[in-house]
This record gives C-alpha cells, structure tokens and sequence, in this order.
C-alpha cells in the first residue's frame, strides 16, 4: 500500500511535467510584454485575445491550416474507409502486399515521406502549394484511418448485412442503412485523428508547401524574431476547444453505453 | 461477377494514392541519390554511389549523434514511464481513463508550440532558471538551452504518452490470477514483478520503444529549438540540404541512409527482443 502511494505522487508529478508547458503557453498569452521577446513575465494583459488576428500572416496561416486540415481530412475517410472496408469485409488478391503498404506508410520516417515527396514534386515540375500539402497530409494520415476503419469492420456481424440482403435491400442500400451505421464511430474517430494528424504537422509540410504558410510553419519561421503572445491565445483556444470535443465526445459514449 | 470486383474497386482510390505518391516518390528519391549536378543545370542519373559515402562521411558526426539522442531519449522515456504504466495499470482503480486522458492532455496542444514552450521553461533566465537565480540557487551563468541534455530532455518530453500508453495495454491485460497464484506459492513482491509482471509486459515495452525511438531519431524540432547550433541532428542536416542548399542527391542520399540504419536497427531489435523470446523469457 506504501508502494502504491509513492507511485501515485510519481505519477502525478509525470502528468505535472507533461502538463507545465501548456500552462506555460496559457500564461503567456496574458503575458503584458513591452520588449520584442515574450520570455519574462510582465503583468497581466487581456489584451491579445482582442488584438487575436491583428497579425495578418499568422491568421492567413491558421485560416491555410484548418482548410487544408478540412480537405485532407474528406478525401482521407473517403478513400480509407473504402480501403478498410475491402481489408476488413473482403478476401482478395493482393491483400498482403496492400497491408503492406499500409504498414510501411505508417512506418516510413515523416522527415524521408517528405523528402520523397519533395522529390517526385521537383522530378515532375509540380509547383509546391496549398494542394501538394493536402497530397502529402492525406499520404500520411491514410494508413491511420484505414486500421481505424477495419478494426471496427472486423467487430461487424456479417449476418446483418446478409440480413439486410435477404430482405431485399440493393448493395448500396444495404451500405447507407446497416453498414455505415454500423461503422461510423470507426469512422468518425479516424476523420478526427486526421484532422489532428493534418492541422499539427510540420515536418512533411516543411518540405512540400512552396511559399504555402501554415500554422506549425509560420510558429517555426517566427522562432528567431520572436514569437507573438497571439499565437499562445490561439494555441490556448485550440487546446480549450479541443478538450471540450474529446470531453462531450466520451460523456456521449458513456450516455449511450 | 460485380459482387467479386468489389474489393478491388473499394482499394482502388487508396492504392492509386499510395502507389504515386509513397512508392514512386521513395523511387525518385533512390534514383536522384546518385544522381550529379546542381539546381541551375540541372541533375543528370550518372549511377555516382559515392554520394553515399560523401553523404555519410561529412554528415557522420550529426548521424551518430542522433543516434544516440534517440537511444538516451528511449531508456529515459522506459524508465520515467514504465512507472506510470504499471500504478495506472494495477492501482488505477475506476479512474484509469481519467489518468490516461491527463496523460494525453499535450497532445492537443501543437507538436511546434509546446516544444517552444517547453524551451520557454528552459530558457536561460526564463520562469523557472531566472527565478531560481533571482533567489541565488542557481549560478548566473547556469545553463540548459543549447545543451544536448535539453535536446534529449525535449525527445523524452514529447514522446513519453507514446513510450506510456502501450505498456500500460501490455500490462492491463495481465490477468491478476497469475500475479496471485506467484503470491500464493511465495514469491516476493520483488520476485513476482521480476519474474511474472516484467515479462509479461515486454511485448508492451517493444511496441513503445518502436513507438518513440524511430521519430526521436528522425525529429528536426527538438534540435532546432532546443539544442542551439552545437546540437544539430541528422533530420536538420536533411532538411537544410533539401530546402536551402537545393542539394537533392547529397539529401537524397542522406533519407535513404536514415532510413536504412532505422530498419536495420528495428530488424535487429526485434530479432533480439523478438516476441518469441519474450514468451521464452516469461516461460522461464
């Protein structure tokens, strides 16, 4: 019992040390700073959650951020969810090397997946935008919402859909009515991981966005001169937000449990 | 006849996808890799391998150190979580996912920005060294930006849920009747961890070493955040080839010889810590 009260204090000092920086973060967007840097404390300011898009490249780059983050999220849970479904519901040739390639998405280092990436661009004379970005997010995030997708798939009771079948239901029908219902948590929770995987991602991006700026890009870019207490307040309302979706999502679950 | 097509059309749009733009562009890269040339010229396939060697000879300092930044970050991540695993685990009770949510929290924040902040903690008269010099606990000239402690203290920092989360997996599925049965037949509380717990979870500890070790090779960030100039990693070196010097063959060479040294490190890895010799290791 001892020994159970010592690693409790461990662990809450780990969820502390995990934890400080975010309060940093949250603290420094009060920060009232009078010189270029925002690294000492100097009273407390409301002042930039209303000066919050006075800044015009780091709105432009949040703005670039969710859209792409929008984008690459649709046709991610489009094309995965199909592939999840033929890899969970289906026996097909070239099953192995399509798991495969699955695996090796996820495994391939970012930092090679956007040097590669980089490469085939260049090759091609493809200029570097808004849409390589969204390629290479919808790259990297696939494999993730594949796995999501067919874990759940496999979970499915294939008799419903036999069900549905005998009852006369049309292939499609028998997707939109029993299926899709069926796998849509799966579905839901890998769009939101892409989501995630898309608005935070820096390194892949670093390689493929030309002049493109996103929200990761433009923090990075703005290191040496300085970061502005703006970008704290959007990363404290991000984190709030965020915290808030993934608790009502699980009080939800617990609701329809 | 349609009825079998299925499958196939369902994986048609994701194989297109990863076909163009993981398989070709990793070919593209091996071919550029020993290509010549510059960017004005352009590059012409001349089958040059000594890329690789000049590649590897110039930047081996930045490869083995991030090697190595990759392994410290690694046993450090194992041994702060491994802890945290095991209480939340066996002593959590009906608030593990509240724990494990806790544990999770900086994931909603920026990957970018909470590794500035935690350079921010870090920073040599930040809130937490300044205040301590202030109070004269700390030397003036005490520093740990720009040290390769701060590099692999920012390694372990962002990828410690990851080293976490599957040993605690690993370890919530030991069934407590074995851990009772080792009491029973009186073992130690020492004994029934060191030979019933630990190797049980060692599956859980392969997957999170995996997990963590080949990003914190790879990451750019921590070292240009936290580590200063002196620091620099292989993942800086590789982006600084491609993006500034336009040195596509040196950088080509450079990804492929990351890439290389990972997997035969995971290969190695898992022949020598293999699942089969931890079922063998937890038999014994």
């Amino acid at each position: 019992m001892k020994n159970g009260g010592f690693l409790k204090l461990y662990t809450w000092l780990i969820i502390i040390w995990l934890s400080s920086p975010i309060a940093v973060m949250v603290l420094f967007g009060f920060n009232d700073k009078q010189s270029k840097s925002n690294t000492t404390w100097q009273g407390f300011t409301l002042k930039w959650y209303g000066k919050l898009f006075e800044i015009e490249g780091l709105t432009g780059a949040l703005v670039n951020s969710l859209l792409i983050a929008l984008a690459a999220t649709v046709v991610t849970v489009v094309i995965g969810t199909m592939l999840g479904l033929a890899l969970g519901r289906h026996r097909f040739r070239g099953q192995g090397a399509t798991n495969f390639l699955v695996f090796a998405a996820i495994s391939t280092p970012e930092l090679v997946m956007g040097a590669s990436l980089l490469s085939l661009f260049v090759s091609a004379n493809l200029p570097r935008d808004a849409v390589t970005i969204i390629i290479a997010h919808v790259l990297f995030s696939l494999s993730f919402v594949t796995v999501t997708v067919r874990a759940r798939v496999l979970t499915l009771d294939p008799s419903l859909e036999e069900a549905a079948k005998d009852l006369g239901a049309s292939p499609w029908g028998t997707f939109r009515q029993v299926t899709l219902p069926a796998i849509l948590p799966g579905v839901a929770a890998g769009g939101m991981l892409a989501f995630a995987l898309s608005i935070d991602d820096y390194v892949v991006t670093s390689f493929v966005n030309g002049s493109t700026m996103t929200f990761p890009l433009w923090i990075v870019g703005s290191v040496k001169t300085g970061i502005p207490p703006q970008v704290n307040v959007m990363g404290t309302l991000i984190f709030g937000i965020g915290v808030l979706i993934a608790v009502a999502n699980s009080i939800a679950a617990r609701r329809r449990a | 006849m349609r009825r079998r097509l299925t499958p196939y059309l369902l994986a048609l749009p994701a194989w297109l996808w990863l076909a163009i733009f993981l398989v070709v562009p990793l070919a593209a890269m091996a071919s550029v890799s020993t290509q010549t040339g510059n960017v004005i010229d352009g590059f012409q396939q001349t089958f040059t391998f000594a890329n690789y060697t000049d590649a590897i000879s110039r930047n081996s300092p930045q490869l083995l150190r991030s090697l190595w930044y990759g392994a410290a970050a690694t046993v450090a991540m194992l041994v702060l979580g491994y802890p945290v695993a095991y209480w939340i685990a066996f002593k959590g009770g009906a608030r593990k996912s509240v724990y494990l949510f806790l544990l999770l929290l900086p994931f909603f924040v920026s990957f970018v920005l909470r590794t500035i902040s935690w350079g921010f903690l870090l920073a040599d008269d930040g809130i937490l060294f300044g205040t301590l010099k202030g109070w004269g606990l700390l030397p003036a000239d005490f520093h740990v930006l720009a040290t390769s402690f701060a590099v692999i203290a920012g390694l372990t920092y962002n990828w410690l849920p990851f080293m976490i989360l599957p040993i605690y997996v690993g370890l919530e599925r030991v069934d407590p009747r074995v851990i009772e049965a080792s009491q029973d037949l009186y073992a130690t509380k020492t004994t029934t961890f060191r030979k019933v717990v630990l190797p049980l979870s060692l599956p859980g500890v392969f997957a999170g070493v995996l997990m963590t070790f080949v990003p914190a090779v790879a990451d750019p960030i921590n070292a240009a955040v936290l580590g200063g100039t002196q620091n620099t990693m292989i993942g800086n070196i590789i982006q600084t080839e491609y993006l500034t010097n336009a040195q596509y063959p040196t950088a080509s060479a450079l990804s492929f010889t990351l890439m290389a040294v990972l997997l035969i490190g995971i290969f190695t890895y898992a022949k020598a810590l293999g699942t089969e010799n931890v079922l063998e290791a937890a038999a014994r």
